[in-house]
């Protein structure tokens, strides 16, 4: 069962083609990785599957929901119902501890729960930090509050930009360690990322140039490893 | 654990773990809140304040016959009931008779000597006020004319009430300068006035000295009108407008420094929030990354917002008071009494300003955009 459908999709800034006529579909439970140079339009496939931006024509359905034509309002509801993010440069604000980042994701959502944050922190091995704001907590520790924050409210899609891209060697195979783990556990992973061993855990690759699929990749690791 | 206690647990945590740039925002409400409660606190004092100094200027209220009848000491007995206990200065009688010292023709006044120079604390008197009976202050302009000097003896004579030849001496205990119409009297005690001429308790004109405002004179005129029997109550309006006048400027130059102080409380916060909100476009683009209504933005940035204004505003009263006791202790060298209605209305204008300061920046707060946070700006 498809989870994402991107049908002939185009995204034009001004005289630019940042994506142009994409076909794409992902499945439930599947872990994709979106490789490419800088501009070849991952960012802005990444806003449009993200419901940050919408696409100039085509059409986006998310779980069965034509994103495409949803207004901004409805976008944020969907974002906040539906999808985890998890960014290269963690995001996490600086005056929360880590379980208070943990539970401003669910204050969006629905009902704060301190125990359930705690148990998220728990899953990417950080419940000893839970108190600690991000400014003493490493760059791996901030990655996986990023990671127990985009969990906690159980969503369809977890959407990664450069999950590593921050982080050194033992600490990108904590984070990888995660992915794989969410992806036994049946989540559905898009991560866009430059790195091909990152992409080499993935199912499927998609490499992206000047707003074009040029290639689809399956991997041999499939993910499961 | 409640929404509520999330949303304080988010808000108090941005003020205090991020306290060195909200301490500005901080600082500009509380001076604000100062300026407000202090000079408030100083505007509604200023009355009290400066009415006491206005009673250098003499008599603001007096009281007079309304009949060809003159006033007795029942009159003015029933009329000191309306005048406020701890706010009347003096309450001065005056008896006028006319006299002649050297074939010269004089007004003598008769009066409570002792109020007299309560109510009348401009007059200069070279020499001394008189002390016992046969003594008596004469005017500038009448030793000029008779060239008396302090310590002189002289006789004054006339006709009594019932028309018989009367004639007594004094001492000049001392020489009256005002530079106004007393320079040409005879003043002495109404005791001796009345052995002199007879008829006593006779009284022409009551001068009397009230601390109030214009309006509060008003009212115990018309009192002392309406219940005393053929007495007749006005203000003094030379001094009673002039006062109005000073009082009026200054209520109004605090109203304006207190506006334009408010004002530029309100541009310093809006600056600062303004510059929060930039600082922190990222945290606002993730929290509507993560699915944040604008709502939820405004409501964050507002209670940030209204909690300093509650913090400053609390301080500001404390402060306010101690600078407008201070002001107080060095321009009128008294002290200030506290008015507990400012501590609402500090807090209610604090919290206003704050607010509205907020509008501009939380309205640019809703404007970003969540995609910033993939952008990697």
């Amino acid at each position: 069962m498809n989870l994402l459908e991107l049908n002939d999709i185009s995204k034009i800034y001004g005289n630019v083609k940042a994506l142009n006529r994409i076909d794409l579909t992902v499945e439930q439970g599947e872990w994709l990785a979106i490789m490419g140079p800088s501009g070849s339009g991952k960012t802005t496939m990444m806003n449009i599957i993200g419901c940050m931006d919408k696409p100039t024509s085509g059409t986006v359905l998310l779980d069965g929901i034509n994103i495409s034509t949803e207004n901004s309002k409805s976008l944020t509801a969907i974002r906040r119902d539906k999808i985890g993010l998890i960014f290269q440069q963690f995001h996490l604000i600086n005056y929360l501890t880590a379980v208070e980042n943990v539970m401003v994701a669910q204050y969006y959502h629905s009902m704060p729960s301190e125990k359930e944050a705690l148990e998220a922190l728990e899953r990417v091995g950080l419940l000893g930090r839970a108190k600690h704001l991000p400014s003493q907590l490493s760059g791996g520790e901030q990655q996986r509050v990023c990671i127990a924050r985009a969990l906690i409210n159980y969503p369809r899609l977890i959407l990664a930009d450069e999950p590593t891209g921050n982080l050194d060697e033992l600490n990108e195979n904590i984070v990888l360690d995660i992915f794989k783990q969410l992806h036994r556990d049946g989540s559905t992973i898009i991560v866009v990322t430059h790195d091909p061993e990152v992409a080499e855990d993935a199912q499927r690759t998609v490499v992206l140039e000047h707003g074009l699929i040029t290639k689809i990749k399956e991997n041999e690791r499939r993910g499961l490893s | 654990m409640k929404k509520r206690t999330m949303y304080f647990r988010m808000v108090t945590s941005s003020l205090v773990r991020r306290r060195s740039r909200m301490v500005i925002a901080l600082l500009a409400i509380v001076i604000g809140a100062t300026i407000l409660s202090g000079l408030v606190t100083i505007y509604y004092d200023i009355p009290r304040q400066m009415g006491q100094e206005f009673r250098a200027y003499g008599a603001n209220l007096i009281i007079i016959p309304s009949g060809s009848e003159r006033l007795n000491d029942g009159q003015i007995d029933a009329a000191a009931e309306f005048l406020p206990d701890g706010d009347t200065v003096g309450v001065t009688p005056y008896r006028y008779e006319t006299i002649k010292i050297n074939e010269q023709p004089f007004m003598i006044a008769g009066t409570d000597l002792a109020e007299a120079r309560k109510t009348s604390p401009y007059w200069f008197v070279a020499g001394e006020w008189p002390r016992a009976g046969g003594e008596a202050l004469i005017g500038q302009e009448v030793a000029e004319r008779i060239r008396l000097a302090e310590g002189s003896g002289f006789t004054v004579t006339g006709t009594d009430s019932k028309g018989e030849s009367i004639s007594r001496d004094f001492t000049v205990s001392g020489i009256v300068q005002t530079g106004g119409t007393e320079e040409a009297f005879v003043f002495t005690s109404r005791e001796d006035l009345d052995e002199l001429m007879g008829d006593s308790g006779r009284i022409d004109v009551v001068e009397c000295s009230v601390s109030a405002s214009g309006t509060e004179l008003e009212e115990i005129a018309a009192r002392i009108e309406a219940n005393v029997a053929d007495a007749s109550s006005r203000l003094v309006k030379r001094v009673t407008q002039s006062e109005g006048a000073v009082l009026t400027k200054l209520q109004s130059l605090i109203w304006l420094v207190t506006i334009i102080v408010l004002l530029l409380t309100m541009i310093c916060v809006a600056t600062t929030m303004m510059a929060v909100v930039t600082e922190r476009r990222k945290e606002i683009g993730l929290k509507k990354a993560l699915g944040a209504a604008d709502r939820s933005i405004v409501n964050e940035f507002l209670g940030e917002g209204l909690l300093l204004g509650v913090l400053g505003g609390v301080l500001g009263v404390a402060l306010g008071f101690a600078f407008a006791q201070t002001i107080s202790m060095h321009v009128f060298v008294r002290s200030i009494s506290f008015q507990p209605a400012l501590i609402p209305v500090t807090l209610a204008v604090s919290v206003l300003i704050t607010g509205l300061a907020c509008l501009i920046p939380v309205r640019r707060a809703t404007e970003v955009d969540p995609a910033i946070v993939l952008r990697g700006e």
